[in-house]
């Protein structure tokens, strides 16, 4: 036989048993206290009733979650519609080389270095009426400002919260896809007489589809996750207009200790980022590269 | 379509101080209306910074570019009305073929049943008509650069057509192939071609006219017989044929010219400078003599390489080395022998201070 046969080892098994152990503390084994939660009643630590998918249909049907839910997706699809062409304009704006690169480099992403726990502090402070920039300017110019009054300023506080934030990473993220165009491209375009528009939409866009993709998911999954600012900031308030997915999350099972109804919810929640980032993903390989039909009438 | 005079020299730092500063030494040239012209030499002797000077992507530190005698030295590649392709395939990823072939006419609102026309032709002519609905992003290398040649030569009244290099990319028989049709493109369309290269078939098969660079300078232009019976500077000589030129240092006085140890008459009615002197003879032109004749020398044959078509020889002796072409019935040479090479006859060329002498 000229076919030469692979030595066969089952032994070689054991080899990947150390990643399986690594994974099994580090996803598995936790993965599953929270599914053994959302089958069980738990009255007290030594009291605990199976109750199958009981949790799983009464958080279905709860009010309160469909509101978070909807707050999450709208703060998330906002977040996403007000960062990206933002970061996009700032990776256009930064200079490209020689010192002032460097320079607006760090500056760009000292917001990203800061604690978020610290973010939501320095907005608490500078958004008082009393003592802080934002809120005594609104203030002076007779606007009237509460983010804990009013539902709506203080949603949109955390909004501009998040922003201020998040939209250096997408600036970081664009600029390196700017920065990757080689130059014929440009020189291309001038030659082909190409606006600045024309050279936008033909050139640096689709050159920079790659790296606006991950920014888009970052965003999306770090946005519809969003906890301690908005903790820190509002508390949830006023009423529930600030209290998104996460939040509801932790009031369930550490406020109120509801252990079942929190764990059938969070895995809930987490099947909800994983299908909505995998449609996300799938929709923005394909935009942009389909055929098109009709040729070029 | 337009004469393209360059008047100019051009250093990329600001204080340029003496030769090798310069991109470009100052020069002075003339690209005629509808010509095919090459510009031929190593990498980094500035032939890409004449062709991006001449485009608008860059600008000279100094002196002027005109177009028919207009002033463009400072407008914008935008504003010149120059086509340009680039040694590596550029395509608009999102549009398909056709829309990346129109790019140029709708950036310069022409009409759409023309750009439609026209796209069509420059489609035929590149056979790829069959592809214009095709995304071009999803293409082969060769098919992206032919859309960057067609973007290149679609519209009719670009004053040049420049080339940089742009059949790098491309496989070696399909190469010949794409040259071939520049070529005729360049009969159909009338445009005026130019065409950078290092590699000299390109540039002999490609121009009627070929520029040679060097460090900066165009050491000779003219027609693929001049460079080759003709060059006008060593360079030129060891850079043109394969293998190039052979250079012999030798001296002139008055009783004739004196290699090492052999002497020769001076050819009937040619004057030569005295002093320091280079024989130029190319391999082609080198032939077997007798022992003793005149214009030839004695030398040891080295190394003979059967190319199928020729011989090729490699000669040496204590002073001299020499390549030589000679017809394949002369194999019955072998290393070690002692032979007698003409180099002395009508297609000698001499040269002083790498100049030629006429």
């Amino acid at each position: 036989m000229s076919v030469t046969t692979k030595p066969v080892n089952q032994k070689a098994w054991f080899l990947i048993l150390t990643v399986l152990i690594c994974v099994a503390f580090s996803a598995i084994m936790p993965l599953m206290t929270v599914v053994n939660y959302s089958v069980q009643d738990i009255i007290s630590p030594t009291q605990q009733v199976f109750v199958g998918t009981e949790w799983f249909s009464a958080i279905m049907r709860d009010e309160e979650l469909h509101g978070a839910l909807l707050r999450q997706l709208t703060f998330s699809m906002a977040v996403l519609a007000v960062e990206l062409p933002l970061g996009i304009m700032l990776a256009l704006a930064m200079p490209s080389q020689g010192w002032k690169s460097s320079a607006v480099l760090v500056i760009v992403s000292l917001s990203l270095l800061i604690p978020w726990n610290v973010v939501g502090t320095i907005w608490q402070i500078f958004g008082r009426a009393d003592i802080g920039l934002l809120g005594a300017g609104l203030k002076w110019l007779g606007v009237d400002y509460s983010y804990t009054g009013n539902a709506v300023d203080a949603w949109v506080t955390v909004l501009v919260m998040d922003v201020w934030h998040w939209t250096p990473l997408v600036g970081l993220l664009g600029y390196a896809g700017l920065r990757s165009i080689p130059d014929a491209y440009y020189q291309a375009a001038s030659i082909d007489g190409a606006s600045k528009a024309a050279v936008f939409w033909y050139v640096q866009l689709p050159k920079m589809r790659g790296v606006l993709m991950i920014a888009v998911l970052l965003r999306f999954m770090d946005s519809f996750m969003i906890y301690t600012e908005p903790f820190v900031l509002t508390g949830g308030g006023p009423g529930n207009a600030t209290t998104f997915l996460s939040q509801f999350l932790t009031q369930k099972a550490v406020g109120q200790f509801d252990l079942g109804p929190a764990a059938a919810f969070s895995l809930i929640y987490f099947l909800i980022i994983l299908l909505l980032c995998f449609i996300l993903y799938n929709w923005m390989q394909r935009v942009g590269t389909q055929e098109k039909e009709g040729g070029h009438e | 379509m337009a004469r393209i005079d360059l008047d100019l020299a051009h250093a990329y730092n600001k204080n340029p101080q003496q030769d090798s500063d310069y991109a470009l030494l100052p020069l002075k040239m003339t690209f005629e209306d509808g010509g095919a012209y090459a510009l031929l030499g190593p990498s980094g002797c500035g032939k890409t910074t004449m062709l991006n000077i001449m485009s608008g992507l860059v600008t000279p530190s100094q002196g002027t570019v005109k177009y028919d005698g207009r002033d463009v030295t400072t407008l914008l590649p935008q504003e010149r009305n120059i086509a340009q392709v680039f040694q590596f395939p550029v395509i608009y990823d999102t549009m398909t073929v056709a829309e990346n072939l129109a790019f140029p006419l709708r950036n310069r609102k022409v009409p759409e049943d023309k750009i439609k026309k026209r796209v069509g032709e420059i489609a035929e002519m590149l056979e790829m008509s069959g592809q214009l609905n095709h995304r071009a992003s999803g293409l082969a290398a060769d098919a992206k650069q032919k859309i960057s040649l067609g973007r290149g030569l679609v519209r009719p009244d670009v004053a040049a057509v420049l080339f940089d290099e742009p059949l790098t990319v491309i496989d070696p028989h399909l190469k010949w192939q794409l040259r071939r049709k520049l070529k005729q493109i360049h009969h159909e369309l009338k445009l005026t071609l130019i065409y950078v290269t290092h590699d000299q078939v390109e540039a002999l098969t490609f121009a009627d006219q070929v520029v040679v660079m060097t460090r900066g300078r165009a050491v000779q232009v003219g027609s693929a017989a001049d460079l080759f019976e003709q060059p006008s500077h060593t360079f030129v000589g060891h850079f043109i044929g394969s293998p190039g030129m052979n250079f012999l240092a030798g001296k002139v006085d008055a009783a004739g010219l004196h290699l090492s140890g052999v002497s020769f008459d001076l050819p009937a009615g040619r004057k030569l400078p005295k002093g320091e002197i280079k024989l130029g003879i190319r391999p082609e032109y080198v032939a077997v003599a007798e022992p003793g004749a005149p214009g030839a020398l004695p030398m040891t044959a080295n190394k003979i390489l059967d190319v199928g078509t020729h011989l090729m020889l490699s000669a040496s002796n204590a002073n001299y080395a020499l390549k030589a072409r000679l017809p394949s019935d002369m194999s019955s040479l072998s290393p070690g022998d002692a032979v007698w090479l003409k180099v002395m006859g009508e297609h000698t060329c001499f040269y002083k201070n790498e100049e030629i002498v006429r």
